[in-house]
């Protein structure tokens, strides 16, 4: 790609676009269309278009394959940690409910509201570090011998 | 606190556990993590069982969302007797399997294998314990993606192709299910299996029903290994690790068989499914052409894991008969031999991968003789062969004889003789490998060979003498399952 300076300079001011695109699907989920999958796979379409005109090595520094193998697992924590916490909380599994709570009222989330938020969080991570992982798996392939 | 808990804490621990393993760097401590896990979880589910029993099914409601409106997860008869011997198995053949993991899986992919066995279990233990149509097919797809991932891992270069062939037709019926579900919510607006059974008794035998039941019944059949939608299974046992082979083979397709029963009883209802569309009759018919066959080309299999894998699918053709009988007995048959031929096959694949620790092969000109050399490892297939038959004194026997009677009872005398026929095809194959165990020249590689360690045989032992004490001691397999027969046979659940 280092023959195409249009496409390398449009990548680089559309980077910021398409991240916080993203992170507004994944935080105004809440209130309008969207929510964690299509957050995680636009967040996801951002690293991945910077690795393809970038090259492999320049996305891995950025998002190291052990880091988002970690993420992967982390995200599905954050969902079930969030469930336990409930249970914790005395209410039952995912019973949003349970999360009210009095700190900073109308400034912080509580109750559903923060827990859909976490939950949503915990999908948004895992699916931006699994649509990574599959285009590592398939970007990072040895050619088959002879070819 | 916990124990109002348990029947969500049952599918959440393994499921969070699985990710846990992700973040321990010492093997044997992802290993110790992952088998506290299966045993909590077979503890658990000893204790829902122990409940239901004492006081009858319960059930508990996620988020506490009230229902038809959000997700519930039903403990009853059916649902606990399944999940116990799911994660029983499940804990078992983890016990079993450091030794076999080491020498049969490249160590840079072993910390991969506990997430995927424990999701795989998460998704098994799923499927029983929801109440809810759609929770079946994600939890059906956790089950189905983890075990593709752990076949794919086996030593054979050949372990890849037949996961993806697995994954094609596993893809296929889970695709079917989907749309069964799909077609079943647009006609009732609810997937709540209580709300949903409700609703389509106003709704006798529209179209849409009919299409979602062909739907439902292909997709399952093809997780089932039914007959003519087998052709997936023998590959994928052949080629995955010894321990995954072991541990799918047990519950996998039990698992897929309690989902069928679960839909056709309790939400299409068998008047519907039976006797206006006569699946009885199908069912059957390829019951027992899939135990023919089956056991035919077992007889003529070279290597050990396709023999097992082709006996499987014919095992499942007897389950499925006594499903199709539609009656207590025969239902109580079926549903005991999901939990017969679990620990029954449990226990043959467990000793196969003896075989294969010390052998390094599982083809049957390799085992000549293995007997001199690994006794007990041998004396383990004979005993599990004798409960794959049907002799007396083993479990194999208590369901065969359940189903018999049934047919008999109910005059298929056709189906009882073919059956009786049948058990002597599975003498067939099993007398075979003793043959070539105990009255072979030995081969090079099997003089030389030890007998197989403890750490692995004791777990084998545990399967292949439950296969004995529940050939006697039938309060347990046989009482609870006539119980769950006589819940699913009396109407909503």
């Amino acid at each position: 790609m280092d023959n195409f300076p249009i496409i390398r300079v449009i990548t680089k001011l559309l980077m910021p676009y398409i991240l916080l695109f993203a992170f507004y699907v994944q935080f105004h989920g809440d209130f309008g269309p969207g929510g964690g999958f299509q957050a995680g796979v636009i967040l996801a379409a951002g690293l991945i278009l910077y690795g393809l005109v970038f090259g492999l090595p320049a996305l891995q520094k950025v998002a190291p394959p052990r880091v988002i193998e970690w993420l992967i697992a982390l995200g599905v924590l954050v969902y079930a940690g969030t469930g336990i916490a409930t249970m914790l909380l005395g209410g039952k599994f995912l019973d949003y409910e349970a999360l009210k709570h009095h700190v900073l009222p109308g400034w912080l989330p509580e109750g559903q509201h923060l827990g859909i938020f976490l939950v949503e969080l915990g999908v948004g991570i895992t699916v931006t570090s699994v649509m990574t992982v599959i285009f590592y798996c398939f970007a990072g392939r040895e050619p088959v011998d002879g070819h | 606190m916990i124990e109002q808990h348990l029947p969500v804490l049952i599918v959440v621990v393994p499921l969070i556990a699985a990710p846990l393993c992700v973040f321990l760097f010492n093997r044997t401590l992802v290993y110790l993590f992952a088998l506290a896990t299966c045993w909590a979880t077979f503890g658990m589910s000893l204790f829902l069982l122990a409940k239901v029993l004492e006081s009858g099914p319960f059930s508990y409601e996620l988020g506490n969302w009230p229902v038809p409106y959000g997700i519930e997860y039903v403990v009853d008869y059916f649902s606990a007797f399944v999940m116990s011997f799911v994660s029983g198995i499940g804990a078992v053949v983890l016990t079993y399997a450091p030794k076999s993991l080491n020498d049969e899986i490249d160590p840079s992919r072993h910390y991969l294998v506990h997430p995927m066995y424990l999701l795989c279990l998460t998704g098994m233990l799923g499927i029983c314990i929801t109440g809810d149509l759609f929770n079946v097919f994600v939890f059906l797809e956790i089950s189905s993606l983890s075990s593709y991932a752990l076949i794919s891992l086996g030593r054979s270069r050949r372990a890849p192709l037949a996961a993806f062939q697995y994954l094609v037709m596993g893809t296929i019926g889970a695709t079917f299910l989907l749309i069964g579900i799909g077609l079943l919510y647009q006609l009732t607006g609810t997937l709540n299996m209580v709300d949903m059974a409700q609703q389509l008794a106003d709704d006798h035998g529209s179209r849409t029903m009919l299409v979602a039941f062909a739907f439902v019944t292909v997709g399952l059949c093809i997780k089932m290994a039914v007959f003519p939608l087998h052709t997936w299974l023998p590959n994928a046992y052949t080629y995955a690790p010894s321990v995954v082979t072991a541990f799918i083979a047990a519950t996998a397709t039990k698992v897929s068989v309690y989902a069928f029963v679960r839909i056709v009883y309790d939400i299409f209802t068998p008047q519907f499914a039976f006797d206006v569309h006569g699946l009885d009759l199908f069912l059957t018919v390829f019951s027992l052409i899939g135990i023919f066959v089956a056991s035919a080309a077992a007889i003529y299999q070279g290597n050990l894991k396709r023999l097992l894998a082709y006996s499987s699918i014919a095992q499942v053709g007897y389950m499925l008969l006594g499903v199709s009988m539609n009656n207590q007995d025969g239902l109580t048959g079926g549903i005991v031999h999901m939990f017969n031929h679990a620990i029954i096959k449990g226990g043959l694949f467990l000793v196969v991968g003896c075989f294969a620790l010390r052998l390094h092969s599982v083809r049957l000109e390799d085992l000549r003789g293995a007997a001199k050399t690994m006794p007990l490892t041998a004396f383990a297939w004979v005993l599990g062969g004798l409960g794959l038959i049907g002799v007396p004194l083993t479990a194999g026997f208590i369901s065969k004889w359940l189903l018999l009677t049934a047919a008999l009872d109910n005059g298929f005398y056709l189906v009882a003789g073919l059956m009786l026929i049948s058990s002597l095809l599975a003498v067939v194959y099993v007398w075979r490998v003793v043959e070539i165990l105990y009255f072979s020249e030995p081969a090079d590689a099997v003089e030389s060979a030890r007998e197989a360690p403890w750490s692995m045989l004791i777990p084998t032992y545990l399967l292949i003498v439950g296969i004995l004490v529940f050939g006697i001691w039938t309060s347990y397999s046989v009482g609870v399952a006539s119980q769950a027969a006589s819940a699913l046979l009396g109407g909503a659940p």
